[in-house]
């Protein structure tokens, strides 16, 4: 029974393990996002060329800049598995909560999916370079989902040394890549004459309708603080691991463009499927193409990885608290992860995977992330207001409040419109289901929510109650 | 070699998910439910953190 707490009251429990620290944080939150340099970011260059795919890969990142910084401010204060959906709980209340907590199982869960169909994408490649066209790829997208829940079923700890091993593989090769066309490695030259020739192909709106990709560089980096209950120090991890990640992103997301659009045409990268490994391809080094090619199958395994570990944090969460069926919220007594939710989203996983096509996977995913993003805003502010600094203890407090709430709200809105005018469909679909998914919640499973036990933060009573 | 990477993939596939299935029933059939799903949230936050200045 070692691996029980006996709580004061004297009966057993089961928790999750608190085995990490920041250096997981790390690799959960970049890992998770890093594939998004090695694919799906350049579709922003074929929405608007060569100068809209710069200004949306900063403007997202100051997007994803006041993301991290409120996210850590708030995460590191709420440190319980469940991230976003448990600080909805607290600060908020319950139907935001329920719908945070399902934006993050499908963003995540839907990245998954889109990381495996990637995975049997590359495979094809590689068959096909090697003169076997017509690749079957579901056996290796299903190998994919089915190692990595196995993986997390086995242990966070393991889990997340494997992502860091392989994120740092993988972002060692884009900086391999930007140092050797630096250093003149590559055959051809880089070439940015199309910035002055054809800066802007589609006017002014191909900015904003490429925003809608320039999400990808760094969508997920808000995941970190699903670890929250799994790491030893979560003051003092949590906000390190997700502002190094952030920087690391940074870092990662101009090199990439830098040396793509460099390499090549912005009408080719525009529509390219794996534009890094294309670069490495360019450079006719064989070295370098290898290295690219690695680092593009370990990006999309530890993207694949890190969202398996998020969805089921959320779904177990969700299940302690009731808001789902109390069946997912178990916790497995040797390897201390939440073995059913893991379990019971591999069937779903698999059969996005299988049966819907990427961009649509994608889209879905995206919508889901940025849902989430604006509920942080209007978070930030009651977070802020009913517990004002100096009223709780914080592990990190950011600056120029609310200054970053403010410039995150205008460009999620600014991010809606980029999404409708390319995928308004499905923005509409998505609403719907996630409206319906509300009056099921409120109609008929709120009677079951434990509303007393599930606020479990010691904190005073908030200002103005 | 694809032919049978293909294969090795399946094969390797079931193999995850039956080790994680058998689990699963093992560790249900062996420990009491209530025990598994008592895992709170906050409870070392309650004991450690003080949440006050």
């Amino acid at each position: 029974m070692e691996d029980f707490t006996s709580t004061a009251a004297g009966t057993d429990r089961i928790r999750l393990a608190r085995v990490l620290g920041p250096s997981h944080v790390w690799a959960l939150g970049v890992g998770i996002v890093l594939v998004g340099e090695y694919m799906g970011w350049n579709f922003s260059v074929g929405k608007g060329g060569m100068i809209a795919g710069l200004m949306a890969c900063w403007v997202a990142g100051l997007l994803y800049t006041c993301v991290a910084m409120i996210d850590s401010e708030v995460t590191s204060t709420v440190a319980a598995a469940g991230g976003q959906y448990a600080q909805a709980k607290h600060i908020v209340g319950p139907l935001m909560a329920f719908n945070v907590g399902l934006f993050l199982v499908m963003a995540y869960t839907m990245l998954e999916a889109a990381n495996a169909i990637t995975v049997g994408f590359l495979l094809d490649t590689v068959a096909g370079m090697q003169g076997q066209a017509g690749l079957n790829q579901q056996p290796f997208i299903v190998l994919s989902i089915m190692f990595l829940a196995w993986l997390n079923y086995r242990g966070v700890l393991a889990t997340l040394t494997f992502n860091l091993v392989i994120t740092a593989i993988a972002f060692i090769a884009i900086i391999a890549l930007f140092v050797s066309v630096q250093f003149g490695a590559s055959a051809v030259p880089l070439d940015f004459s199309a910035i002055t020739s054809d800066p802007l192909p589609y006017g002014w709106v191909g900015i904003i309708a490429s925003l809608h990709f320039g999400l990808w560089y760094y969508l997920g980096i808000e995941g970190t603080c699903q670890a929250a209950e799994e790491v030893r120090s979560p003051a003092r991890s949590l906000p390190y691991g997700t502002m190094a990640g952030i920087m690391t992103l940074l870092i990662a997301a101009t090199m990439t463009w830098y040396i793509c659009s460099g390499l090549m045409p912005w009408e080719y990268l525009g529509q390219a499927g794996t534009p890094l490994f294309d670069a490495a391809r360019v450079t006719g080094n064989t070295g370098l193409m290898v290295l690219l090619f690695v680092g593009t199958a370990f990006a999309t395994l530890a993207s694949a990885n890190g969202c398996i570990n998020d969805a089921s944090r959320a779904w177990f969460s969700m299940s302690r608290d009731r808001y789902l069926p109390s069946w997912f919220g178990a916790v497995h007594p040797v390897y201390r992860t939440p073995y059913r939710a893991i379990v019971f989203l591999v069937p779903i996983a698999l059969i996005f995977a299988l049966g819907a096509p990427l961009d649509q996977v994608v889209t879905f995913s995206i919508l889901s992330g940025l849902l989430g993003y604006t509920f942080m805003t209007f978070n930030m502010v009651m977070f802020r207001n009913k517990w004002p600094l100096g009223k709780i203890k914080r592990g990190y407090v950011h600056p120029f409040h609310p200054l970053p709430t403010i410039v995150l709200l205008v460009l999620c809105s600014t991010a809606y419109l980029a999404v409708f005018l390319g995928y308004g469909t499905q923005l509409s679909a998505m609403m719907c289901f996630y409206i319906v998914a509300s009056l099921w919640f409120h109609f008929r499973r709120y009677k079951f929510v434990r509303r007393g036990d599930q606020f479990t933060m010691p904190w005073p009573k908030p200002e103005g109650y | 070699m694809w032919n049978l990477l293909e294969y090795a993939a399946w094969v390797l596939s079931a193999l995850f998910g039956v080790l994680m299935v058998a689990d699963l029933i093992r560790i249900d059939m062996t420990y009491d439910s209530e025990l598994l799903i008592s895992s709170r949230e906050g409870e070392i936050e309650a004991t450690a953190e003080r949440h006050e200045l």
